[in-house]
């Protein structure tokens, strides 16, 4: 399939005919309004995890959109009297574990697709980009099933060994792209000299794909991160759950919403895939473009 | 050409070993393998397990026996399953026609020679990095009864009298929910349709301007057709993920005020989970599949046309 490259065109273009207010009023305004909308539930989220409990519902004395005086005892009480850094060390190793096992499986059966081209390949192809459809809520209960009669039910290993379902054909989609853009004249000079197709996996075919390996890690560690569904149904006590599934289920007790507390679960939990997202901003667009344009 | 091997005597492992590994057939399915074993475990077995289950009346603890179609007949009449279907095309439809209206403005908004705009990509993906459910729990206290900075707003405005009961309410609840699932589901449509907007050369549209086709023109006869493969394509997955969505209403609702926003997955795991019935529960996830495929099949014939649109591969 010929690769679309983006157009790098930087040139004004016809838009040079264009006035200033009118530029103003079509796309400026526009722009600002859907990025208002866009971030204010982070503001409000940031805002309200350090306000202190007399701040938060009184809109009379206080500013709701600011804060006086503000307070770290939403994530003193979040870190030190709940289970919350036992969830983010959950969650942790989790996403980690299940991003490399995914990795680790792509790599290979992306290579094979794309490159060892056995006969079904492109079938294979086709069945891995189906697995890519199903989604987590029709498989939910089989796999409670499944892993309760495993006995791994309640445990960490539970996730690791299913978030690899929605994780591997993703990061295969993905590295499949990535190996295609790989001159196919390398890899014959290289058997010509005599490697065996493992060195040229890993000697030359991985050294060129790091972008599509970073692209598809960083990827499928958020999706794990932000993983809800499995592990809301496969554990149960405390002391094993993530953090979306914790905040949720133990943070929120009987009418009284302790909002502070709330949104400092939230704000702390998201914190680590903005920071991750921010350093790889690139690949993450890469990554969500790439997948649906191959 | 020596290699170790052949120094050493001739042992039938090994060299069943190489053939293996010299075949391409054989590689290729040791390559596999690992992925394959994933897959199959869990997610095929599971997929057809699912199906199974819909025939039976197993419960939480208890194996079950083949009912037949039995799960179904009761879904059938069943008025709160018939509603969640309703409120799973609602809600569907209209977060679909709104992420792609205001995803494709946001998109053209940034396909323009705008100054900071990697910066204004960057912070627009922003809700769709963040995990749902975290987002999702701001959104709950700003849908608050009584606290909600919405009605806030809108009351020091003189707008309205008393805070809006944003998801006490049926069609407030549809309605919240609903935008919530747009304001996560923009970045993804907006971004990828950006990706796709690139890829079309500005010459076109010069050409255009200069036969004289007014803006409008400009973007419905040489924008929208170079963009409709790949709009086909990010809207299968936008109405694939808010067909499925659990997340979300989990959050907000959990399918109150009575069953009103209920979504065929969140009504299967009340059913499965804290109602015991894995059984029912399976059938109702099992009744999302011809959906699926529906989405599927489409997403497969827009692929289709974008590669005839590019001549032969």
């Amino acid at each position: 399939m010929a690769k679309q490259t983006p157009v790098q065109d930087d040139s004004p273009g016809i838009e040079r005919f264009e006035t200033l207010p009118r530029k103003i009023l079509t796309v400026w305004l526009p722009l600002f309004v859907f990025c208002f909308v866009l971030l204010f539930p982070f503001y409000w989220m940031a805002i309200t995890s350090v306000k202190p409990n007399h701040q938060l519902t009184n809109y009379r004395d206080y500013s709701p959109f600011w804060v006086v005086q503000p307070t770290l005892d939403h994530i003193r009480y979040l870190l030190f009297e709940t289970s919350y850094p036992r969830w983010l060390w959950n969650t942790i190793i989790v996403a980690v574990a299940s991003t490399f096992i995914s990795l680790l499986a792509s790599v290979f059966a992306a290579y094979a697709i794309e490159r060892l081209r056995f006969r079904g390949s492109r079938v294979t192809g086709l069945l891995i980009f189906l697995a890519y459809l199903v989604p987590p809520s029709i498989l939910f209960i089989p796999l409670a099933f499944i892993v309760y009669q495993v006995g791994i039910f309640d445990s960490r290993l539970a996730l690791i060994l299913t978030y690899p379902t929605f994780l591997i054909p993703f990061c295969t989609w993905l590295l499949m792209g990535y190996f295609r853009s790989i001159p196919y004249e390398l890899e014959e000079s290289a058997l010509v000299d005599g490697a065996t197709r493992w060195q040229i996996l890993t000697r030359i075919v991985l050294p060129l794909a790091v972008p599509g390996l970073i692209s598809a890690g960083i990827f499928a560690f958020t999706l794990s991160w932000n993983e809800f569904i499995y592990a809301l149904t496969f554990i149960s006590s405390s002391e094993n759950k993530t953090i979306p599934v914790g905040v949720l289920t133990e943070l929120v007790r009987g009418d009284i919403y302790e909002w502070g507390a709330l949104m400092s679960g939230a704000l702390l939990g998201s914190l680590p895939v903005v920071i991750l997202y921010s350093f790889f901003v690139d690949y993450y667009v890469s990554s969500m473009t790439g997948a649906v344009k191959e | 050409m020596t290699s170790p091997d052949t120094l050493t005597p001739a042992a039938p492992r090994p060299s069943r070993w190489r053939r293996l590994v010299e075949s391409r057939g054989g590689l290729g399915l040791l390559f596999m393998l690992p992925a394959a074993v994933f897959l199959l475990c869990f997610l095929t077995y599971p997929l057809g397990l699912g199906v199974w289950l819909g025939f039976t009346d197993t419960r939480i603890g208890r194996t079950g026996s083949f009912i037949g179609l039995e799960n179904y007949q009761w879904l059938a009449d069943d008025p709160v399953f018939w509603l969640s279907v309703f409120n799973t095309m609602l809600y569907t439809t209209v977060a679909s026609v709104l992420k792609f209206g205001l995803g494709l403005w946001l998109a053209l908004l940034l396909n323009r020679n705008l100054r900071f705009k990697n910066f204004f990509r960057a912070i627009i993906l922003l809700p769709w990095v963040v995990p749902t459910v975290l987002s999702a729990l701001a959104f709950w206290w700003i849908y608050d009864s009584q606290f909600s900075i919405i009605s806030w707003v809108l009351m020091s405005l003189g707008i309205i009298d008393a805070p809006i009961n944003f998801l006490g309410d049926p069609w407030n609840a549809r309605w919240s929910v609903i935008a919530a699932n747009v304001w996560r589901g923009i970045p993804f449509v907006a971004i990828s349709l950006l990706a796709g907007l690139q890829t079309i050369p500005q010459s076109l549209n010069e050409a255009a301007a200069i036969d004289g086709a007014t803006a409008w023109q400009r973007f419905t006869k040489v924008t929208l057709p170079l963009l409709t493969p790949i709009i086909a394509v990010v809207m299968t997955f936008s109405v694939l993920f808010t067909f499925t969505d659990f997340q979300l209403i989990y959050v907000l609702t959990r399918g109150g005020p009575v069953n009103a926003t209920h979504l065929m997955a969140t009504l299967s795991f009340q059913r499965a989970i804290p109602g015991g019935q894995l059984g029912e529960g399976a059938a109702i996830a099992v009744a999302m599949i011809p959906f699926l495929l529906a989405a599927i099949l489409f997403s497969f014939f827009g692929l289709q046309r974008r590669k005839w649109q590019q001549g032969n591969d």
